[in-house]
């Protein structure tokens, strides 16, 4: 209780400090795990912002992307932490919300360019407050080899019976590995898997929203269905599967071994610096034809204010700034598979990345159900941590027996976002 | 009367001092911490409250019983394939027609001293369904159908990194042993000749019982060994130690817990819990050994 009183007076001091001398430049550093995006920040997002902001300066400083809670947690209690704060979606950072380390940005401007769907993620579970501006969501399904499907003579599946008879096709041609999956990194197979054909058995939000009220556990048939599906998967996956990593995955595609590669679109840009032959991609597969589709729009990525900021008031601009169309289309178009959740039109270059978005306009749209990692035998049984799902307590507890099987394994659900 | 020898002070001081400073503080600090609980960002001495945790509730009791099975096999493998092969190829070396000892002691000594990282990358590069040189050389002798992925596979990752391990450090307990039997007098073993022990018989019957301490000693060692063990498993399969965690040992768990993984945040307190927990098995292990089999071990005067 001291120590907070102590740095609110401190943070209040610096920022009268800081609004006395408005003549001196304003530094403001971001803290983020996308140090894949390091030079377009540097290169495109911050000088454009800086440009029409002078006196702010704005430096991005990521870390990796499997330590970030990690560091970024250490970093917030130490009092060392960046201005702003790149959030996850949902429990870590409600969590950090909850403790006092995100400031309430309910009333920023910039917020009225997002839909609720689009905030969901960053707000408290009542919808009161919200406490980051979205960035961008990434879209779960299917990219394949059109050069294969060519070859092999099959046409873009859109029930499940069609999927399975086109990777039969594919194995019987014999020139291809019906599908790149892995199971070693184990995220893969949940995200990829699971997230992916999830949603149409659950029927996405609707189940989702149950889920968290209780109604539905993560053991009834519709919760458990999408296991039976992706075990059969195991016949397609090329031998070894077991073995293969993320990576192995990618390189297989990319290097067109492969025909088909259950996905996001957060793969796009990679794919196309690797890729030789032309993609496309297609929905995760419905059960019966007619069958109304759902698909994982992932909210993934947002930006929120540290609330022991000395420079509150110049991280506010910026972050009004990014709820702009202007930076909507800088980060959609700089990396295309990343959709900007704001309700600004963005018009985007990447055919693929159209593609994906495109599926927005005629399915449901679906907050993906994070299976966090306490899901399989996870040792972190801290509530804040096990967040949502936990609520239904029971259902949490049984889901844990029946873990993902592919071909004989029980595999762990682990999150993906984290790696993403 | 007694004067104090300050020259023995004066040359105890660094290693004492150094000693105190990076391994004696941190353990005992490491104990305490183990007793606090992080709550409303504030530390609190909460007791036995995380050991109560660790074993009581299931998420946290699962997961250390499954760390410490896993780590017993690992054990296992190692005392029934790494020690026997160590002391067959000390005994080997050690015959005196062998030719070519020294340029077989070097090759096998080598991987000893390679970094963990430098073998668990390795193996897990040959080992590869998809680009390892495993299932090609397999196939190259009409074994390809043996070939398994391995180290994806929930029941035999955990023994394949064993067996890494082991091949690793297979060294270790030949040279010791190798040691031992080149320090037994050709006295000895001249004076079983003349009674008729030769060949076989001379090992089992003479030099297996001089060299009992130094196997022992190389037990206990590869019981601290592997209870501390965590660089292949992490280097290998990640701090998720999967498939599933099929490969998670105690150090592993540990380090999970203490500086968290991906979405899990890390956790001091609970981590030091673990970390005790280790201190206690390895520990009571060493005293077993200490005060139950060394001191009754028949020692012979050479």
């Amino acid at each position: 209780m001291h120590t907070k009183l102590t740095r609110l007076l401190i943070s209040t001091a610096l920022v009268t400090a800081a609004t006395g001398v408005s003549a001196q430049d304003v530094t403001l550093t971001i803290e983020s795990w996308r140090n894949d995006d390091l030079t377009l920040w540097q290169d495109v997002i911050i000088p454009a912002f800086e440009a029409q902001n002078p006196g702010i300066k704005v430096k991005f400083t990521p870390s990796a992307p499997a330590e970030y809670n990690a560091v970024l947690n250490s970093k917030l209690d130490a009092g060392s932490a960046g201005d702003l704060i790149t959030c996850r979606p949902f429990d870590a950072s409600l969590a950090l919300f909850d403790d006092g380390k995100l400031a309430d940005l309910t009333d920023l401007g910039g917020m009225a360019n997002f839909s609720d769907v689009a905030k969901s993620a960053w707000q408290t579970d009542d919808g009161s407050a919200t406490f980051c501006v979205p960035m961008a969501s990434v879209i779960h399904g299917f990219i394949y080899n059109k050069d294969a499907f060519a070859e092999v003579g099959v046409e873009v599946p859109t029930t499940e019976d069609e999927f399975f008879a086109v990777l039969d096709a594919i194995e019987a041609d014999g020139n291809y590995t019906p599908m790149a999956m892995g199971t070693n990194d184990q995220w893969e197979a949940a995200t990829m898997g699971y997230n992916n054909i999830g949603p149409n058995y659950w029927k996405g939000e609707e189940g989702r929203l149950a889920l968290i009220a209780g109604e539905q556990k993560l053991t009834d048939p519709q919760w458990v269905e999408p296991y039976a599906t992706l075990a059969r998967w195991g016949d397609y996956l090329g031998s070894g599967f077991e073995a293969q990593t993320y990576p192995d995955s990618q390189n297989i595609f990319t290097l067109g071994r492969a025909a088909i590669y259950p996905a996001g679109s957060w793969e796009i840009t990679g794919f196309n610096a690797q890729a030789d032959f032309e993609m496309g991609a297609f929905k995760p597969p419905v059960k019966a034809a007619g069958d109304t589709c759902y698909i994982s729009d992932h909210t993934d990525i947002a930006m929120g204010l540290n609330a022991a900021s000395p420079n509150a008031e110049a991280a506010r601009t910026f972050l009004d700034w990014m709820g702009t169309s202007e930076f909507a289309s800088i980060y959609a178009n700089a990396l295309p598979g990343f959709f900007s959740l704001s309700s600004h039109e963005i018009a985007m270059e990447d055919p693929l990345a159209q593609e994906f978005v495109s599926w927005r306009g005629d399915v449901r749209i679906d907050d993906p159900v994070d299976l966090p990692d306490p899901l399989a035998r996870h040792p972190e049984p801290r509530k804040r941590d096990l967040g949502r799902l936990r609520r239904g307590d029971q259902g949490h507890q049984d889901a844990r027996r029946s873990r993902c099987r592919i071909a004989g394994g029980p595999r762990q659900l682990v999150r993906a976002a984290a790696i993403v | 009367m007694h004067r104090i020898r300050w020259h023995i002070v004066v040359f105890l001081a660094p290693a004492v001092l150094v000693y105190t400073a990076v391994m004696i503080f941190p353990l005992f600090n490491t104990l305490r911490l183990a007793l606090y609980s992080e709550i409303e960002n504030v530390r609190v001495f909460t007791g036995l409250a995380n050991f109560r945790t660790l074993f009581g509730d299931p998420l946290w009791s699962e997961a250390f019983w499954n760390a410490l099975g896993n780590n017993f096999w690992f054990f296992i493998i190692h005392m029934l394939v790494q020690n026997p092969i160590g002391i067959l190829l000390a005994a080997i070396l050690s015959h005196p027609r062998l030719r070519f000892a020294a340029l077989y002691r070097s090759a096998i000594f080598v991987p000893t001293i390679l970094s963990f990282v430098i073998v668990g990358f390795a193996w897990k590069l040959i080992l590869s369904p998809i680009w390892g040189i495993a299932p090609n050389m397999l196939d190259a002798v009409g074994l390809g159908s043996w070939f398994q992925p391995w180290l994806g596979r929930e029941g035999s990752a955990l023994t394949t990194l064993a067996l890494v391990s082991v091949w690793q450090f297979v060294g270790i307990p030949m040279m010791l042993i190798y040691a031992a039997l080149l320090s037994i007098p050709e006295e000895i073993l001249e004076a079983g000749e003349i009674d008729g022990i030769t060949g076989a018989a001379a090992f089992w019957k003479l030099k297996l019982p001089l060299i009992l301490p130094s196997i022992g000693i190389i037990s206990v060692l590869t019981f601290v060994g592997n209870f501390n063990a965590f660089d292949l498993i992490y280097a290998a399969q990640g701090a998720l130690a999967g498939p599933d965690f099929a490969t998670d040992i105690l150090g592993t768990f540990m380090y999970r817990t203490f500086f968290g993984f991906q979405l899990q945040l890390g956790d001091p307190h609970m981590g030091s819990a673990i970390a005790t927990g280790m201190f206690a098995i390895i520990l009571i292990g060493v005293c077993l050994y200490l005060f139950g089999i060394q001191t009754r071990m028949r020692r012979y005067e050479l």
